[in-house]
């Protein structure tokens, strides 16, 4: 039996939410792991400052693919002000796997918070109505 | 070859000699599949070093008593060892640097810096590791030279049939890796070398993936520069060897400052030592490079023909198991002709990272990335691949046992 490889993974890395890309993103980010070579790109449109849509994209291991896809549910139509304040224990804590004692699977696991960050904070592209 | 190096090597007396491989990961015996990253140590180096630290540790080249002077005979002898290995002309051909990157890194900056002008151009190969890439770059940008990349064919080789093409009058340095980490590939050494001496290019071999897995005579490749790791072959870590052609390191200024390096230091400039002192600055790796030395004693007591034959057996059982594994996908040449012992691959529907730590749970330890490959990869249309590595202490029953855990990660993935 697998201890990080339960259901919920398994299911998150098969059938991904919010999978894709958005034409109309207020603001997109891509970061990407030099340990691995993989890269998650999060595009998103906030509206009256809530997050009314969020896509991820890219390529990466079930970890990195499956804790996209729970951020991604997690923060769609919440305020920027919640969004911002989803944190990395937040995100463990769905995930629900014990990556604490390795750091590398734990940089699979954070890269799509990083780009949501990156997005909110305006450290991403952010697109604006001129362009 | 005598008899006794044609007999297949005793799989159970060489496991018995390395301590790490007698512990279980998670419940299984440890199988270690990763050797292209790093070896594992027999118990004749790790006592070697413990006994240099307990007996006769002490500055290399600075006291006049007695355990310096054992110290310094040592690691002279060490390098006197590692010159016999590779079959230099003579000891001072051999310089002790951090590693392979550390040695590649000093020919580029001492050699390049001095010899490299605007528009020279160096001759590189896309399977090159990033250590024989970004040096040359750091050196190019300083200096204004290009960099040329010898392309693969689809099975992995170079496609030399471009070389007339690349490889002309303004090259001034071909550097190329004897056997590819990623793909396996042993590359034509002695003919690339032949073809750069035509056009007045040296050639640098980068030899980390091949000094521990088979004879290398770095006369008879007829290179330039030899660069390899210590902790690739049973040695380690910290040291490395630069292996150069000795009219070519005697006129190389040097590379690091400091201790070690000189000869008379005045208040504006300074006169420098003699090869190889000159490019071993500060207190060198000594315990490293005594060490390596036993190292050298370890795999020339088994016989490096008998370690490449029993790789040789290995990886040509992998790829016919390999290549039984629906969606399973190698890259590297398909056959045994100059293909070494490492087998990188993807398997449909799993992501390398997860095959590796599915791998890991059942005591199989294999590597998945890029291995700092990244223009290779970038060849190979992937963003990561698995890799598994052989060394004279692998067997078929731990190839057996990489197979069925891909069969099952490949079960644990399907939709």
């Amino acid at each position: 039996m697998s201890s990080m490889y339960n259901e919920l993974i398994l299911e998150h890395s098969r059938y991904p939410s919010n999978y894709g890309t958005l034409d109309n993103a207020t603001a997109s980010d891509e970061e990407h792991n030099p340990l691995c070579g993989d890269q998650i790109r999060i595009d998103l449109i906030v509206e009256d400052d809530v997050v009314t849509d969020i896509k991820f994209s890219g390529r990466g291991c079930a970890i990195s693919q499956a804790s996209a896809s729970m951020l991604t549910e997690a923060v769609l139509g919440k305020s920027v002000e919640e969004a911002k304040a989803f944190s990395k224990d937040d995100l463990l804590e769905l995930i629900g796997i014990p990556l604490q004692r390795n750091p590398v699977r734990l940089k699979c696991a954070l890269i799509s918070l990083k780009a949501l960050k990156s997005c909110l904070y305006g450290t991403g592209t952010v697109h604006s109505d001129a362009e | 070859m005598t008899k006794a190096t044609q007999a297949e090597l005793d799989i159970a007396a060489v496991r018995r000699d390395f301590p790490i491989l007698e512990q279980s990961i998670n419940g299984q015996p440890l199988a270690f599949l990763d050797s292209a990253a790093s070896s594992q140590r027999p118990r004749q180096v790790i006592e070697h070093q413990v006994d240099y630290y307990q007996r006769y540790h002490a500055n290399v080249h600075r006291g006049v008593y007695t355990l310096s002077e054992q110290a310094t005979q040592a690691y002279e002898d060490a390098r006197e060892k590692v010159a016999r290995f590779i079959n230099a002309q003579m000891a001072q051909e051999v310089v002790f640097a951090r590693n392979t990157t550390e040695a590649i890194n000093l020919v580029a900056q001492a050699w390049g810096g001095a010899n490299l002008q605007a528009g020279d151009r160096i001759l590189l190969t896309v399977m090159e590791h990033h250590s024989n890439i970004v040096p040359w770059q750091l050196i190019a940008q300083r200096v204004g030279a290009q960099l040329d990349y010898l392309p693969i064919d689809g099975d992995g080789r170079l496609d030399l049939g471009v070389l007339d093409t690349l490889l002309t009058e303004q090259t001034k340095m071909v550097a190329v890796t004897h056997q590819s980490n990623v793909l396996g590939t042993i590359n034509p050494i002695p003919l690339l070398a032949q073809r750069a001496q035509a056009v007045g290019a040296l050639l640098l071999v980068d030899g980390a993936q091949s000094v521990p897995h088979m004879p290398v005579d770095v006369q008879a490749l007829g290179a330039d520069f030899v660069a390899f790791s210590g902790h690739k072959m049973c040695g380690p870590t910290g040291v490395g060897v630069l292996w150069g052609r000795y009219e070519l390191l005697d006129a190389m200024p040097p590379f690091l400052g400091g201790g070690s390096m000189i000869e008379v230091v005045g208040l504006q400039q300074s006169s420098y030592a003699e090869v190889p002192n000159r490019f071993e600055a500060g207190t060198p790796a000594i315990a490293e490079a005594i060490t390596l030395a036993a190292a050298v004693d370890y795999l020339e007591s088994i016989g490096l023909e008998r370690i490449y034959q029993h790789e040789h057996l290995l990886t040509s059982y992998a790829l016919e198991a390999l290549s039984e594994v629906s969606g399973l996908q190698v890259y590297g040449p398909p056959t045994m002709d100059n293909r070494g012992g490492a087998i990188s691959f993807t398997l449909e529907g799993v992501h390398p990272h997860d095959i590796a730590a599915l791998l890991d749970e059942e005591g199989i330890a294999i590597r998945a990335g890029h291995h700092c490959t990244q223009p290779l990869h970038r060849v190979l249309d992937q963003n990561a691949t698995g890799r598994a590595s052989f060394y004279l202490y692998n067997s078929t029953d731990e190839i057996d046992r990489l197979v069925a855990g891909l069969r099952r990660a490949q079960g644990m993935f399907r939709r």
